[in-house]
């Protein structure tokens, strides 16, 4: 197994080569250049032609790239133009927010999803399946953003106005009056924050799941052992959590790895309409202030946790699925 | 065939209004779509006489929008005289049933992905007749005092903008873009997937693991990311959008191509063909790739869908078609600035968007069911 995770982590350093220099050359072929972000008829042109010189932009691209690359690796991202601050400090401050933010809703998409598809299997074709099925597929069509927007007009601003006995909080991560809270206050107030852009992220995705785990339950449950269990006179409950229901999570699991990049995209709206300080708000920023070093940076971050993330859920495939072997 | 040779008054009542024929003769799953587009195609003129009068002289848009109207009604005349005339047994159906034809009635027997079909169909419509359709201007900015915000009502159905701009007109122009993206950016796409894919798989060895490996690349990169970068720093156009979107959605349609591909090239007959020392490029494309349809018209309908979802994600950030030009997403992001005030202008483009995209989803998964038996 080590042998294996071994070679798969070796596998994947061309890879993020491969996304490093894409990224690189992207921004490279890109019209315009960051000075343009301090262009104005107060500056005069000598002080911006010093700048390129100071960013490094006047050498050539084969140095930039090389030069790039080597201080890339070895943890240096740069110096970001728009903050004025090191490139690695924004990323250290952000990226715990981005990973609660996804990893809740990850634990709640597996959750959610897996349990309506184990619920609507075992009531295949009742009207119960249809009408989950239903709901399943309108919000597997609908944009995230959208989503965002309708639960922010209903459970935030419209039960504000309405007097709900619960109104969410419409943006932030935390409240102003934070720091004076005690410890389960602060917790209480991080929930309530993280409700509604964790509900947009699950909803979407967990509809996906839902889908695919009721059929993979259908499949598991023709399975031969199945009617064995049955034929055991197991409890049906039984039958279906315990022998049906651990087969049937294994292609699950390939498939939230699969899922990762459509949850960091949608993470990237979800950041921006929520105002959650997480790298998907850093890197809209960054592209529209053409923050060259903070882009390059955060979208490697991005590439890098889908690989890796990748990598885990194959991992965890071989693990849960002993006839599985990679030799 | 005898026992289904009906009476002439099926085909007379078609001949006055499509479809009727179909429901008289017990056929409703054809006969009333059929008969609901005529009768909305008729009812056009009746409604907008004057606009219609005066669009031989209007702009372009203006123009295809009345020849949608006068050809549309004819092939759906066409259609219905046809089918129930072949039903019937009167005329000989034109060949003998093909693989598309047994999908097709497969597909029909689904009436979910039938209701997708008339879905997209409607709205293609919509699309093209928009300036015959849309009950006020979509662009021009009127009384801002008076006009700003209002709520839902009679003269103006889903409510106005901040600028007096009716809702309902600016969605039904914003189809046209946001349907006109999903299909060409797909078509692009579904282009360079199948190309890519079944050059991986028909020669594999070195070409494959090379195509392959820079597939892995764009795959892990998170989409939406890639997109939002090329689109911001190329400033957002038509051709831009189009592209970028055609562009990065190839490796989901190179994955099913290759793997389809790869267990073509074993089979006997792409073997025969290789033996009787045709060149490549005509195994590839007599042999191989009419095998590999199936699959790729089902992930491009799903992927219409999809794109139509990302073009709008993008314009929500600003990154579409620029304003004043209406599309779906920018609605939604202009509603924003007043949500809690005017809950209609983020509320109705979206649940268009939740339409349409749904329509192409169901379709997709009928249609992955009627083309593909493997998976009944």
């Amino acid at each position: 197994m080590s042998a294996y995770i071994l070679r798969r982590l070796l596998g994947a350093v061309p890879l993020l080569l491969g996304i490093a220099t894409l990224v690189f050359f992207v921004l490279d072929l890109a019209p315009g250049d960051p000075t343009a972000f301090y262009f104005s008829p107060n500056v005069p042109p000598e002080v911006l032609e010093q700048l390129r010189i100071n960013y490094g932009l006047d050498q050539p691209v084969h140095v930039r790239y090389v030069k790039w690359m080597s201080e890339f690796f070895t943890g240096n991202f740069g110096f970001s133009f728009g903050k004025g601050r090191p490139v690695a400090d924004i990323l250290i401050e952000t990226l715990p927010n981005t990973l609660i933010l996804t990893g809740t809703s990850l634990i709640l998409v597996f959750v959610v999803g897996v349990a309506v598809g184990v619920w609507q299997a075992v009531r295949q074709n009742t009207l119960a399946d249809g009408l989950l099925g239903g709901v399943s597929l309108f919000f597997y069509s609908m944009p995230s953003f959208w989503l965002a927007l309708m639960l922010v007009l209903l459970f935030s601003l419209k039960a504000h106005q309405w007097g709900w006995p619960v109104a969410f909080p419409p943006t932030g991560m935390t409240s102003v009056d934070y720091d004076a809270l005690g410890f389960f206050g602060r917790l209480g107030d991080r929930a309530m924050h993280l409700a509604l852009p964790a509900a947009t992220l699950t909803l979407a995705l967990a509809a996906g799941i839902a889908r695919y785990a009721r059929g993979q339950m259908l499949e598991v449950v023709r399975q031969d052992y199945v009617r064995t269990a049955r034929a055991k006179g197991l409890p049906e409950h039984t039958v279906i959590l315990k022998h049906a229901l651990r087969n049937s999570l294994i292609p699950v699991i390939t498939l939230l790895g699969l899922y990762l990049p459509y949850l960091f995209s949608g993470a990237v709206f979800v950041e921006y309409i929520f105002g959650w300080p997480g790298m998907g708000r850093v890197i809209v920023d960054g592209i529209l202030q053409r923050d060259y070093p903070v882009v390059m940076a955060t979208s490697f971050l991005f590439a890098v946790m889908v690989v890796l993330g990748n990598l885990l859920a194959d991992v965890l495939y071989a693990v849960a699925d002993p006839r599985i072997r990679y030799e | 065939m005898s026992e289904r040779r009906a009476g002439a008054a099926p085909v007379i009542a078609s001949a006055l209004m499509p479809g009727l024929g179909h429901l008289l003769g017990g056929v409703p799953g054809t006969g009333v779509p059929l008969l609901v587009g005529w009768l909305s195609f008729l009812a056009i003129p009746v409604f907008a006489w004057d606009r219609v009068r005066a669009a031989p002289l209007g702009s372009l848009d203006d123009r295809i929008a009345l020849i949608t109207l006068v050809v549309v009604p004819l092939l759906i005349w066409a259609a219905s005289m046809r089918s129930l005339l072949v039903r019937q047994g009167r005329a000989r159906a034109r060949h003998t049933e093909s693989q598309w034809d047994i999908a097709m009635r497969r597909l029909r027997r689904k009436p979910l992905a039938m209701a997708g079909l008339w879905v997209i169909a409607a709205l293609y419509a919509v699309a093209l007749l928009a300036p015959l359709l849309a009950p006020h201007d979509p662009i021009a900015q009127t009384d801002i005092v008076r006009l700003s915000y209002r709520p839902p009502s009679g003269e103006f159905p889903l409510g106005t903008d901040r600028f007096g701009r009716d809702v309902l007109s600016r969605i039904l122009y914003g189809a046209r873009i946001s349907l006109a993206i999903g299909f060409v950016a797909t078509a692009i796409s579904v282009t360079v997937g199948t190309a890519i894919g079944a050059l991986a798989g028909y020669f594999g060895r070195f070409v494959d693991s090379a195509l392959m490996r820079f597939t892995d690349v764009v795959l892990a990169f998170p989409r939406l990311i890639l997109l939002i970068l090329i689109v911001a720093l190329f400033q957002p156009s038509l051709t831009v959008i189009i592209l970028v979107l055609g562009l990065t959605q190839w490796p989901a349609t190179t994955r099913i191509v290759r793997g389809e591909v790869l267990s073509l090239r074993e089979r006997e007959f792409v073997q025969a063909a290789r033996a009787l020392g045709f060149r490549h490029t005509r195994v590839i494309v007599r042999h191989v790739l009419p095998n590999v349809i199936a699959p790729v018209i089902v992930t491009a309908t799903l992927g219409i869908g999809n794109t139509i979802v990302l073009e709008a994600g993008l314009a929500f950030l600003g990154l579409g078609l620029q304003p004043p030009t209406p599309t779906w997403g920018e609605m939604v992001n202009a509603g924003r600035e007043n949500l809690l005030g005017a809950w209609w202008l983020a509320t109705f483009p979206g649940l268009t968007i939740v339409t349409v995209v749904l329509a192409f989803n169901v379709l997709g998964d009928g249609l992955r069911d009627a083309l593909d038996p493997r998976l009944r």
